[in-house]
């Protein structure tokens, strides 16, 4: 087992990446439920860092409070220097303009065609751009996910697999710095799953994002993961690199590459 | 379940409503005004209310001069038949009939609507777009609301008025002229604006009702079906709880 400490170590013989994300100490409890207990991770810039955990141990949880849809109970979440729990909304508007979100459910608006849920997010963060500006945005980002055909389509007609397409190219569109991916490949099949995980570091090396992953597909997390964190019982309980964690003899991690 | 339980859990959400409704007007006067929404929701609710709102209006002019002939035909007072049904329509029948119509066509579509949005995390998505998902969804559709339910009241209540007419044709001969001259000369003021001015009140009833079932629903489907269920039930006993209490206001002012 690569514990925090040791890899810490490991890690402090490299070049420092420049921290993007910096969580300390973060604390979040529903009633008498406690998701996140004293959770702490930094991410580096253009580092793609997995959170491998079990259903509801709080993974959506944790980037829902980086990405302030959740207030912690508790603790630190610096992104780009600034804490999200104490930003204003103007302030956490300015921040979300350069993080995106992609959503387990997609979240493809259903009244809207996919041109209109690509320029939403633009015309909401950049007020003053032209119509030529948008649609030039919109096709390059459709372009780099395969599926400039659809542009007129509404999200009903579209597969799994397109509309998750789609809701990356929603993600991407702001140009983010950083991107959270809220289990990128549940639903999906494993040849569609593996594509979108493809995706994902074909998009990270194209863009230069920082991106958190919150999966438990072991297929995804090794694709994409430059770092794995491990989420055990609220707390960062390991980190490494997928071949590090792999070797691990520790049973909580083993359970997650059996 | 004991009532004392029922009762507290009624406050408890008479309260959330309450709370709800303040957020409201609170939201509703902070930039950023989303009018292309207002617009775009003034044509989903009232312009797509319309084809149902007038052919319920046609069948119940039509069906309520045809049930008032007889008993008006027994006192010898058939000749009243249009100024009667004209007022029945205009300061009763109409607008409630028009906004349970509406209430039951819009409220569910809201609550199912915004319930299947928050379900499907559209809601969180776009608060991440840098919107106010309460101002952009629940502000707008309130104000379509409010502000389409009075027109489609006008537009009701004068096909109701033309059913009425031809109800009124089917067992003798008045004009066009003559009918409407009949109901509009003894229209008095109190027959009309307390009317009219009542159809706001059920219009935003209508839409907070609507939105708040479907924007604080629980997640999964069945959430969804709930909401657009209670939406519809709350909001046409709200109707009846504001119909009464305007007419005891307008009683009070000596409008009735």
């Amino acid at each position: 087992m690569i514990t925090k400490e040791q890899y810490s170590i490991a890690e402090q013989k490299k070049p420092p990446a420049e921290p993007v994300i910096a969580i300390g100490h973060l604390c979040k409890r529903f009633g008498d439920n406690i998701v996140l207990n004293d959770f702490s991770l930094t991410i580096g810039k253009e580092e793609n860092v997995v959170v491998l955990g079990k259903s509801g141990v709080g993974k959506s949880v944790l980037i829902k409070c980086i990405i302030g849809l959740m207030k912690p109970d508790s603790g630190t979440i610096l992104v780009f220097g600034q804490n999200i729990p104490d930003l204003h909304h103007e302030e956490l508007d300015r921040v979300r303009a350069k993080v995106g979100f992609l959503f387990q459910s997609n979240a493809l608006y259903d009244s809207m065609t996919v041109r209109k849920n690509l320029e939403f997010p633009l015309r909401r963060h950049w007020i003053k751009i032209s119509q030529e500006e948008v649609d030039a945005m919109v096709m390059e980002v459709l372009n780099n996910v395969g599926l400039a055909h659809t542009v007129d389509l509404l999200p009903e007609e579209l597969s799994g697999g397109m509309r998750k397409r789609i809701a990356l190219a929603r993600t991407l569109i702001l140009k983010p710095e950083i991107i959270l991916y809220d289990e990128p490949t549940t639903g999906l099949d494993p040849v569609t799953g593996k594509e979108i995980s493809r995706l994902i570091v074909e998009m990270q090396k194209k863009y230069h994002t920082a991106s958190i992953i919150i999966s438990h597909d072991m297929h995804c997390v090794k694709l994409t993961a430059d770092k794995i964190a491990v989420l055990i019982d609220g707390k960062c309980y390991a980190e490494g690199t997928f071949d590090e964690l792999q070797r691990s003899t520790d049973r909580n991690i083993r359970q997650f590459f059996e | 379940m004991p009532i004392a339980t029922k009762f507290r859990q009624f406050l408890g959400e008479t309260g959330t409503i309450a709370r709800f409704t303040g957020h409201y007007f609170v939201q509703s006067t902070k930039p950023r005004f989303e009018f292309s929404e207002l617009i775009r929701q003034c044509y989903l609710i009232g312009y797509n209310s319309f084809p149902l709102v007038g052919l319920t209006g046609f069948i119940m002019g039509l069906v309520l001069t045809m049930q008032l002939r007889p008993s008006l035909v027994n006192y010898g007072v058939e000749s009243q038949l249009p100024l009667m049904v004209g007022i029945a329509i205009v300061r009763e029948i109409g607008p409630v009939i028009t906004a349970l119509i509406f209430a039951g066509k819009i409220a569910s579509s809201m609550g199912a609507e915004l319930g299947s949005m928050k379900v499907t995390e559209q809601i969180d998505a776009m608060e991440v777009s840098g919107t106010n998902p309460f101002r952009y969804l629940v502000v707008t559709r309130v104000a379509a609301s409010t502000l389409m339910l009075p027109v489609l009241v006008i537009l009701g209540d004068a096909i109701a008025l033309a059913g009425a007419f031809v109800g009124v044709n089917i067992r003798s001969t008045t004009s066009v002229h003559l009918f409407f001259r009949q109901v509009l000369d003894n229209f008095a003021f109190g027959d009309v604006v307390p009317a009219f001015i009542k159809t706001f009140f059920f219009g935003f009833a209508v839409g907070i009702i609507g939105c708040y079932k479907g924007y604080t629903s629980s997640k999964g489907t069945e959430g969804v079906g709930k909401a657009a269920n209670s939406a519809v039930v709350l909001s046409s006993v709200l109707i009846f709880i504001i119909d009464l209490i305007v007419v005891q206001v307008t009683d009070v002012l000596g409008l009735n």
